[in-house]
């Protein structure tokens, strides 16, 4: 799985700069600041990229598409890989970092903190550059006003499991995971006109069931099939519900319960039905709802709140996980189960004793604090305010890094960690393989993408392309030794080679 | 293991348990915590105040973005 972010990007008094061309430059900033053995040369390869394809079956004709859904033309913009296996890039007139490949939630917080921190270094090289206005970053969602940027996460799943099970059992579970999993956000409607708080930052600016969309008429199960893997046994499910967190109880959780409900619905194992009518104005109204009595009317005609309808889901996911591992339940996925069950016990009981767990509590706890101490409306600017830079990247104007340098914000992770993953590869997909070569052959990588690697080796006239396309395999214990035995990337593509022939 | 995401049972090594649950005990006085949660806000507002944009309503009104996924 991995997380992708599109940071909201600005320059403070001049609203109407050219954000693609800022955004190249919070990347090219960044890529330029490296040491040479981790300065990425490398461009982005699309011979595999197919964001028209619809998991539904079909291809969208490109005459058809709207032109942000031609995610595959190389535009010039800045795009570059780094050696921690993510790709750091502008896509949309955002900087958008997207994590490689991880197989397990705590990994998943790891490298999008090291994707935030990353952004943080680009906004202070900015800042340090004689002649460049300062930029800021902000790891949100929504400016108010109307536009909405994704956080998307991205779910390696089984190709045998049916599309038609997945739209059932997920569309219920991401109407209700907002309770945990949103990040909270003052205003409401796209252009945030009407005054309050909601629980997510992205639920207004969904409009549809089902498609292939993601920048307009936003749909709540993205149908993209682009795997970047082998099709015949993969397919990647692009969740676009999800709301950028900076907290990390809340990534984990947001990663944790979602793939403990897709291994369900792979399995056939969910038995629930939870099936509504309205499930986009069910979403808007459960956001709209932080008190979380919002009744969910079921086709069923059952009600129950976003809480009741989440204890459904991690009550099948106790069952699950005894039917199938018993005592031998892995510590994460023991760890996932237990906070899934305390978060929604508490959100039941007292839900602002999450905030320092959740994004939406925190959030709202300081909003109430300065309703409270200052006597201020939901309209006030200074609420508006705390919302937004809540989200700054910057360690000391940021509100949410702010809350977790004094301990009121809990960290699962330590810096140390954080900078590795900067830096750093998983071990344990093939984000180890990409990144490795790029950190020990920087000069002889032509180009890489999600599933390949080509190599330029010196004193040879044609490139060599390693596909990737099983992101299970190029991890540390396939490849490591062998890339130790390698000292350039001639001797590598030789041993390659050789293997295979 | 069932948080990863290819459904294949795996061992980590990993221990996450020094990071898990920073639960108050379920005996402990609400409005005790009440009070202390009032505290820690002060607290959390004096650190903020000093953080945030001066100008909010300008500043506010000059964050405009462009379209996204």
């Amino acid at each position: 799985m991995g997380i992708e972010t599109e940071y909201g990007i600005s320059v403070p008094g001049h609203p109407h700069v050219n954000s693609m061309l800022t955004s190249s430059q919070v990347v090219n900033a960044y890529a330029h600041s490296l040491q040479s053995s981790h300065r990425p040369n490398a461009r982005w390869d699309y011979d595999e990229e197919t964001p028209l394809r619809d998991a539904r079956g079909f291809d969208l004709s490109r005459a058809e598409a709207d032109p942000s859904q031609l995610t595959d033309d190389d535009n010039g913009l800045a795009n570059v890989i780094l050696t921690n296996g993510a790709r750091f890039y502008v896509d949309h007139a955002h900087p958008e970092y997207s994590s490689p490949e991880i197989t397990n939630p705590y990994d998943g917080v790891l490298w999008d903190k090291a994707g935030q921190r990353i952004m943080a270094r680009a906004v202070e090289l900015i800042a340090q550059t004689p002649g460049l206005q300062p930029v800021n970053l902000y790891k949100n969602n929504t400016d108010n006003k109307g536009a909405s940027y994704g956080t998307h996460e991205n779910y390696l799943m089984a190709r045998s499991t049916p599309f038609a099970d997945i739209i059932r059992h997920l569309t219920p579970f991401f109407v209700s995971r907002q309770v945990i999993t949103g990040s909270g956000r003052v205003g409401r409607g796209q252009e945030g006109r009407e005054i309050g708080f909601q629980l997510g930052q992205r639920a207004d600016f969904f409009e549809v069931e089902v498609g292939l969309e993601t920048t307009l008429k936003r749909p709540i199960i993205n149908t993209r099939d682009e795997p970047h893997a082998d099709p015949v046994h993969y397919r990647r499910l692009h969740v676009i519900v999800g709301d950028a967190n900076l907290a990390e109880v809340s990534t984990y959780l947001k990663l944790g319960i979602t793939a403990l409900t897709l291994s369900m619905i792979e399995a056939g194992f969910l038995d629930l039905d939870q099936a509504m009518a309205f499930p986009v104005r069910e979403m808007h109204q459960v956001s709209h709802d932080p008190s979380l009595k919002h009744l969910v009317t079921m086709n069923s005609g059952r009600r129950l709140t976003a809480i009741q309808m989440q204890m459904e889901y991690a009550e099948q996911a106790r069952k699950f996980v005894e039917d199938r591992w018993g005592s031998d339940v892995d510590d994460q996925t023991a760890d996932v189960l237990n906070r899934w069950q305390d978060v929604l016990d508490r959100l039941e009981t007292d839900p602002m004793s999450l905030s320092s767990q959740l994004d939406w509590v925190a959030k709202l706890s300081v909003l109430e604090g300065y309703r409270d101490r200052d006597g201020i409306g939901w309209d006030h600017a200074r609420l508006q305010l705390v919302d937004l830079q809540y989200s700054d990247v910057r360690p000391d104007k940021g509100l949410a890094n702010r809350l977790e340098a004094r301990g009121s914000l809990v960290r699962l992770t330590t810096d140390d960690e954080v900078r590795r993953a900067m830096v750093r590869p998983p071990d344990d997909t093939r984000a180890y393989f990409r990144g490795e070569c790029l950190r020990r052959y920087p000069d002889e990588i032509a180009a890489a993408s999600w599933d390949s690697v080509i190599f330029d080796v010196h004193g040879r006239a044609a490139l060599q392309r390693v596909p990737t396309l099983d992101p299970t395999r190029g991890t540390r214990s396939h490849v490591g030794e062998l890339l130790d035995r390698c000292s350039d990337a001639g001797d590598l593509i030789d041993a390659l080679f050789a293997a295979t022939s | 293991m069932p948080t990863r995401d290819t459904g294949e049972h795996q061992q980590r090594s990993r221990s996450t348990e020094d990071v898990i649950d920073e639960a108050p005990k379920a005996s402990a006085d609400v409005a005790e915590r009440k009070d202390a949660l009032d505290a820690d806000i002060d607290a959390i507002l004096d650190d903020i105040d000093a953080a945030l944009e001066t100008n909010a309503e300008e500043f506010v009104r000059g964050f405009v973005q462009k379209g996204g996924q």
